[in-house]
């Protein structure tokens, strides 16, 4: 046995099977206006947006360390970005969500320069003011309805497609399509020369530097990518609901809350977390959501108690018991004997 | 004189926030914590003090003799009991405990206390007025700044000439030793958040004797905090109290030009602080 009989590789069985499932998985979710009822569609519609959201969410908290409270601040951007484009600028809807995101980008800039002088958790509350800025700030906008809000006029919803049923197709396939890109770019992103920068960091912000990466330009790449992809996600949440006022925008619970919650239960900083946080949520949510109140104390109560006793998570307990990785981001050693356990599993 | 007149009720209105920033400058000094929770705990203190005088009919101020040894319990067995197991080099756990508790408390005082808005009803005091040199001045906020003031002053008395103060200095500078040393760390976060919560009952009481509050507005109330605290810059409660000051005059100038601008004009006085000053005007400890 030779060191010519191990070999690196990046991918493994159990990451081939998933990629096949999930292209099935895949495939069956694209064609569920012809099997899905209405409300099933819908249910399904934002669920796709909360996962984009929260996987957006553990990109910055789980791998780049940017704790944000403040999230909230580009779903409503975004939201009233695609009012105002629709409404004054004549724009067609998706052209207006494309454009919500580079605007996204382009708000976020000054932001990024300006808060991330805090450090921490100073940087969360830091981000929270930001939020209410945006709030206070587009609830002065009397053109948009001020602090009451105003709906989306019909027109702009006919220019969609014409027919209701196409229109409820269209919007799914577009949180569909939103959840499957921004599960990919994270995806794609973690494995590229940046994403191992912002690993390095994770793991060690003071080694990171010592090896010559930019902190402050990695994490600042982070917050403004993510911030535009979260101002997208914002345009399609409200071109689903179709009305928009500052208070449901700049919501911290419904934007910021419930997503940590996925985020945490889930598994921070896995990209299989936030899927399965989702699920989580949502079948939590399905059952218990009739208890109002109760329902948020209970959530409230599982994600402590997740941080406390197992702070990676539902995906952090089932990786540690059977080293699974679905998304596969480091690399393996696979050692030559038949039962080829990998003999080293090189941090994610 | 009206614009004289919105400077002085916004130095007084920033006694409160004082009140509110003192707490959380407090936690973070000691134990390096920022608990998202605060604001909700200075509602929970507001709705005690509503429970305690509408039960027992005593005066709102009287009322503290209870609401504060509460607080100070609740905060000690808070600290104990839970923040104490999140503490360490990740960053994560407290602040995503805390995000949770904040949760949870204002669930829970919406299921006790409904989402009405309530006040405290403190009689002649809400009302009663002195002139000075051509203004009236409420004594309400003339006392709510005279409190932010003793408050402040108190705390830093304990912090220097007071062998919990040392405790408290010896555990912020290094645990460990600290712990060599024959100090019970545990111990001592639990009575810095005792202390943090008892200031924070008398900021929340004042708060509902002043404006009627429901179970949503903890945010808004550690964000005021939190301003003041970076404001006047870290681990100086003399530069907290300056904070609140300002972004209290930041606000009565805010709503003097536009009403819809007051709380937005508070924030951009801090961004505009953040921008030129990113530690803070009177810092003392880096972050």
């Amino acid at each position: 046995m030779t060191l010519q009989d191990y070999h690196v590789s990046r991918t493994s069985r159990a990451a081939r099977v998933a990629a096949v499932l999930g292209g099935l998985v895949l495939v069956l979710l694209i064609a569920a206006p012809w099997w899905a009822g209405r409300a099933d569609m819908r249910l399904m519609g934002e669920l796709f947006l909360y996962l984009a959201l929260a996987s957006l969410w553990n990109l910055m908290a789980g791998y780049a360390g940017l704790v944000s409270v403040g999230q909230q601040a580009y779903v409503g951007f975004g939201g009233y970005m695609l009012f105002a484009l629709t409404m004054f600028a004549g724009l067609h809807p998706i052209a207006a969500i494309a454009l919500a995101g580079i605007l996204g980008a382009l708000a976020s800039i000054p932001v990024a320069v300006l808060i991330f002088r805090l450090r921490g958790a100073y940087f969360a509350i830091g981000t929270w003011v930001i939020a209410e800025v945006f709030r206070l700030g587009f609830a002065q906008v009397t053109a948009l309805g001020g602090g009451s809000g105003s709906s989306l006029p019909v027109a702009i919803v006919k220019s969609l497609a014409s027919k209701r049923a196409m229109r409820e197709s269209l919007s799914y396939w577009l949180a569909l399509g939103a959840a499957v890109l921004v599960v990919a770019a994270v995806y794609l992103f973690l494995r590229s020369r940046q994403g191992l920068a912002l690993t390095a960091i994770r793991d060690n912000e003071l080694a990171a530097g010592s090896l010559g990466i930019d902190i402050w330009r990695t994490k600042f790449i982070v917050y403004v990518v993510t911030s535009a992809f979260t101002a997208m996600i914002g345009a399609l949440i409200f071109l689903q609901k179709l009305r928009i006022s500052p208070d449901a925008a700049f919501s911290v619970n419904d934007w910021t809350a419930f997503v940590i919650f996925i985020v945490v239960i889930g598994g921070i900083g896995t990209i299989e977390g936030p899927i399965i946080g989702t699920l989580v949520f949502f079948a939590l949510r399905e059952t218990l959501a009739d208890l109002g109140t109760i329902y948020l104390i209970v959530l409230g109560v599982v994600a402590i108690v997740v941080m406390l006793k197992a702070p990676k998570g539902i995906w952090g307990l089932i990786r540690s018991r059977f080293d699974l990785q679905l998304f596969p981001l480091g690399y393996r050693v696979i050692a030559p004997s038949s039962n080829s356990a990998p003999a080293q599993n090189k941090g994610t | 004189m009206d614009w004289v007149n919105a400077l002085v009720q916004g130095m007084l209105l920033g006694g409160l926030y004082a009140l509110f920033a003192a707490g959380l400058s407090l936690i973070f000094g000691v134990m390096r914590l920022v608990n998202i929770a605060h604001g909700d705990l200075i509602i929970l203190a507001a709705y005690l003090g509503l429970t305690v005088t509408t039960a027992t009919g005593l005066h709102p101020l009287a009322a503290l003799v209870i609401v504060v040894p509460t607080m100070a319990l609740i905060g000690y067995a808070l600290q104990r009991g839970l923040l104490n197991q999140t503490l360490g080099d990740d960053l994560l756990p407290p602040l995503l405990v805390t995000f949770g508790l904040s949760v949870i408390l204002q669930n829970g005082l919406l299921e006790i206390y409904t989402a009405d808005p309530q006040k405290i009803n403190a009689g002649a005091l809400e009302t009663a007025s002195i002139a000075v040199g051509g203004l009236q001045l409420g004594v309400l906020p003339v006392l709510t700044f005279a409190v932010a003031v003793a408050v402040i002053w108190g705390l830093q008395w304990t912090f220097y000439h007071t062998s919990l103060g040392r405790a408290f200095r010896a555990v912020s500078d290094n645990q460990d030793i600290a712990q060599l040393m024959g100090l019970n760390r545990r111990h001592i976060f639990g009575l810095a958040m005792a202390l943090a919560l008892g200031v924070t009952a008398i900021g929340g009481i004042l708060l509902g004797i002043r404006t009627s509050f429901d179970p949503s507005i903890g945010g808004g109330r550690l964000i005021f905090g939190f301003e003041a605290v970076i404001i006047g810059g870290l681990g100086n409660l003399w530069g907290t109290l300056a904070g609140g000051v300002i972004l209290g005059v930041a606000q009565t100038i805010g709503a003097k030009i536009d009403p819809g601008w007051q709380v937005l004009s508070g924030h951009l006085a801090f961004l505009l602080i953040l921008a030129i000053r990113p530690n803070g005007l009177f810092p003392r400890i880096s972050a």
